[in-house]
């Protein structure tokens, strides 16, 4: 990437840290051992892999037994909703799946094919006009019949947190597993599982400047999950499947500077995001913030514009040399709103014009004033193309 | 970003515009490629000839490899109510349409060239097999008198692809670039390994995006019922020889699929709108020797002051024909020919040559 591109999409995806890479390349190929050989190459590659899982257990406060390796943060998400679901019914006969519709997708397509498919009943938490659900909706919704509750701790879209502590209070009070997509949230908050009260969390190391390929689901013990991939005995018997050595020391080592640095990298992000939100709801007319205005991730902006197409901006930003995204994600051009901007009840003519930006922890505010001052033209720009183009299909039908 | 133009590329992951795309990067252009979302019928979306998933995936790896930008624009809405809205309110007025003239001048030099325009684009090109000529240092054209942009045939005259590019106002060729025109299809698949390019090889695409696996009469019945519309077959005498399913469902020209038991082979010679008839006659009688056009646009910006002498096409692929051609009042023309014609066809277009360089050309009307 040439230096004139200014990345501002951390929620999407981050660099490997450098210090990250450098602890994962031994892996590669002096220390390539299959973990579960029993000979001195794989005892090598064991205790790299058993290493990262005390590293990962200490940092989330739990048990190293409690940790799954996974492939990603969406296996997690998958694993939990399903093996816990599944694992359920067969142990207590139940049948009700409670969620929030702000959910990842990993999450909420995993609740409808357990719904479709699998015959589980998919109820929807309600969400505030920020997004947020509310611990009381959760409280009257419980049913001895459910099976799991999941509620997303920071919503990748618009940024906002939840109270996941006080859901899970509610669910640990009635002995219902609690799962909580801790995606992006893990990259900038610590998380103690003990304290949020959740059964089941789910990580993907590249959200915190690890590697693409690999994510953690803590699964409290004692929880019954069922496992979703079969095969052999690893990650006792809950995933099998030969562990990812590289990717998970490098996953580790990437957690554990989260722990050493989420409170500098937060300082730096937070100032620079509230800086973000202040000049766009100041320059920009028909601005809204998305999400909640301080329950929020401290990197995350986003905000919807009345009159844009989200995609067309976007288009116009790389161009001009900023990478950001929108509530969409979608590079096929088919412009529709996403179930969350769905969700807070935007009018549609909002909801098409949404925009996440997203800091990281080297993110200089240099970059960020550039931004900020090329975004007013370039949503000018945006609404009037989107305008000729609505003017032009009424002219031509 | 560099000083060097901006280009956008209208892509499609095809051969054509992928050469075109390398060839403007090689060019020293700041390169944008684009692809366009088309309407499909609702359900059939993976048949498009255009715009299936695979062919865009595919267009963005062309892109990533070339190191160029690419984006992926909706113009489902605007297609479905420009091109496909055309298409078969022709079917239903007795024509046969030709909407790629439509696409060529509102989605391709009309969306998506105002969408590269908006993204700072200087030019705009496509892997049209067609040449611009700019005015610099240039004589007068014999037609107008007037220094303009010429749109002129490919090298390659089979591959020539200027019929569909008549429509191009003198603002849209200014920001025209064909750089496949001085190449031949040979050439450019040559080109396409040596850039190193994935050659799909597809079969070129000729027919309508949005018909999919469907003909256009099962497209028709879909979507605009009130075609099917059954009513007598006669011969040139007037007498009732058969019956026909609904004048869209033939074309000027056309023998097969008559469903008529006749001593000599019979073609549909008319369509008789006002009596819902299809008028069918032995070759001998078939043949007209003029046309009148409307909506005729004329490449120099206006039309030439006095009749002349051009070749005319009256299909994409028919050979070109000599005859006089008239500009009318109210943007028609007249065109006498030299030697009758058998499939004069309301609703295709007939494009003028003086040589290699379109003049423009306009839709024929019914008689």
């Amino acid at each position: 990437m040439e230096n004139t591109f200014i990345y501002l999409d951390h929620a999407a995806s981050t660099p490997v840290d450098p210090r990250v890479l450098e602890a994962m390349l031994p892996f590669f190929e002096q220390n390539f051992g299959n973990p579960s050989s029993i000979h001195r190459f794989g005892q090598k590659a064991e205790a790299a892999v058993e290493s990262a899982r005390e590293q990962m257990a200490a940092a989330l406060n739990c048990q190293p037994r409690e940790i799954i390796f996974t492939a990603c943060g969406s296996e997690s998400d998958n694993l939990a909703l399903r093996g816990a679901a599944l694992a359920a019914r067969r142990e207590r006969g139940t049948h009700h799946i409670l969620i929030s519709p702000v959910e990842h997708h990993a999450v909420s397509r995993t609740a409808e094919q357990l719904a479709d498919v699998f015959g589980f009943e998919l109820e929807y938490l309600p969400v505030d006009a920020h997004g947020r659900v509310s611990p009381e909706d959760v409280a009257v919704r419980l049913r001895p019949e459910t099976a799991v509750v999941s509620v997303i701790h920071a919503n990748n879209e618009i940024g906002t947190l939840n109270p996941i502590a006080e859901i899970g209070a509610l669910c640990r009070a009635r002995g219902i597993p609690f799962h909580t997509d801790a995606v992006q949230s893990g990259a900038h908050l610590p998380l103690d599982v003990d304290a949020l009260k959740v059964d089941f969390l789910s990580l993907g190391a590249h959200k915190f400047y690890g590697p693409k390929g690999v994510g953690v689901l803590y699964a409290r013990q004692g929880v019954p999950l069922l496992p979703v991939q079969t095969g052999g005995a690893q990650e006792l018997g809950r995933r099998a499947g030969t562990q990812n050595v590289p990717y998970i020391v490098g996953m580790a080592a990437a957690f554990a500077l989260v722990q050493q640095e989420h409170s500098d990298r937060a300082e730096h992000e937070r100032a620079l995001r509230d800086r973000i939100i202040g000049r766009v709801l100041e320059d920009i007319p028909e601005a809204r913030l998305t999400g909640h205005p301080t329950e929020r991730l401290p990197n995350h902006a986003s905000f919807v514009f009345q009159g844009v197409d989200g995609n067309q901006l976007l288009m116009l930003l790389d161009v001009a040399g900023f990478a950001c995204s929108s509530g969409s994600a979608c590079k096929t051009g088919n412009p529709e709103p996403s179930e969350v901007l769905t969700a807070l009840d935007l009018p549609r003519e909002w909801a098409l014009g949404s925009l996440r930006v997203t800091v990281g922890k080297d993110t200089n505010p240099e970059d960020v004033e550039r931004f900020l001052d090329a975004l007013p033209g370039l949503i000018a720009k945006a609404r009037s193309l989107r305008k000729a183009t609505t003017d032009n299909t009424v002219s031509n039908s | 970003m560099t000083n060097q133009p901006t280009v956008v590329i209208a892509m499609s992951g095809g051969v054509d515009s992928s050469v075109a795309a390398a060839l403007l990067k090689e060019q020293g252009y700041n390169v944008i490629g684009m692809m366009l979302r088309l309407w499909s019928e609702p359900g059939r979306e993976s048949e498009n000839r255009c715009c299936t998933v695979d062919s865009m995936s595919l267009a963005r790896r062309i892109a990533a490899q070339l190191d160029i930008p690419f984006y992926a624009l909706d113009a489902k809405n605007v297609f479905r109510e420009t091109v496909v809205q055309h298409f078969i309110e022709g079917y239903q007025a007795g024509v046969t349409p030709n909407p790629c003239l439509v696409c060529n001048r509102k989605i391709r030099w009309g969306f998506l060239l105002e969408q590269a325009l908006a993204l700072g684009a200087d030019f705009m090109a496509t892997g049209h097999y067609a040449r611009v000529k700019t005015a610099d240092g240039r004589p007068k054209t014999a037609v107008s008198g007037r220094r303009s942009i010429e749109l002129l045939k490919a090298l390659d005259d089979r591959k020539d692809q200027s019929y569909v590019l008549h429509v191009l106002t003198q603002e849209q060729l200014r920001h025209a670039r064909f750089p496949l025109g001085a190449y031949t299809k040979d050439e450019v698949r040559r080109m396409a390994g040596e850039f190193g390019l994935p050659v799909a090889s597809r079969a070129d695409s000729q027919d309508l995006c949005f018909l999919g696996d469907s003909s256009y009469g099962e497209f028709l019945q879909r979507n605009a019922p009130q075609v099917v519309n059954p009513g007598p077959i006669l011969n040139t005498r007037g007498e009732v020889i058969g019956q026909h399913r609904g004048l869209a469902f033939y074309t000027i020209g056309q023998r097969r699929g008559l469903g008529i038991a006749a001593a000599h082979p019979l073609y549909v010679q008319e369509k008789d709108l006002a009596r819902n008839a299809l008028i069918v006659a032995p070759l001998e009688e078939l043949g007209r020797s003029e046309l009148t056009a409307s909506e005729v646009n004329w490449i120099a910006g206006a039309p030439p002051e006095a009749p002349l002498r051009a070749e005319v096409k009256i299909r994409y692929k028919a050979r070109p024909s000599w005859g006089l051609v008239t500009p009318l009042l109210g943007g028609r023309a007249h065109v006498r020919f030299e030697e009758p014609l058998r499939d004069i066809t309301p609703g295709q277009a007939a494009v003028f040559y003086d040589g290699e360089v379109c003049l423009g050309g306009g839709i024929i009307e019914g008689e």
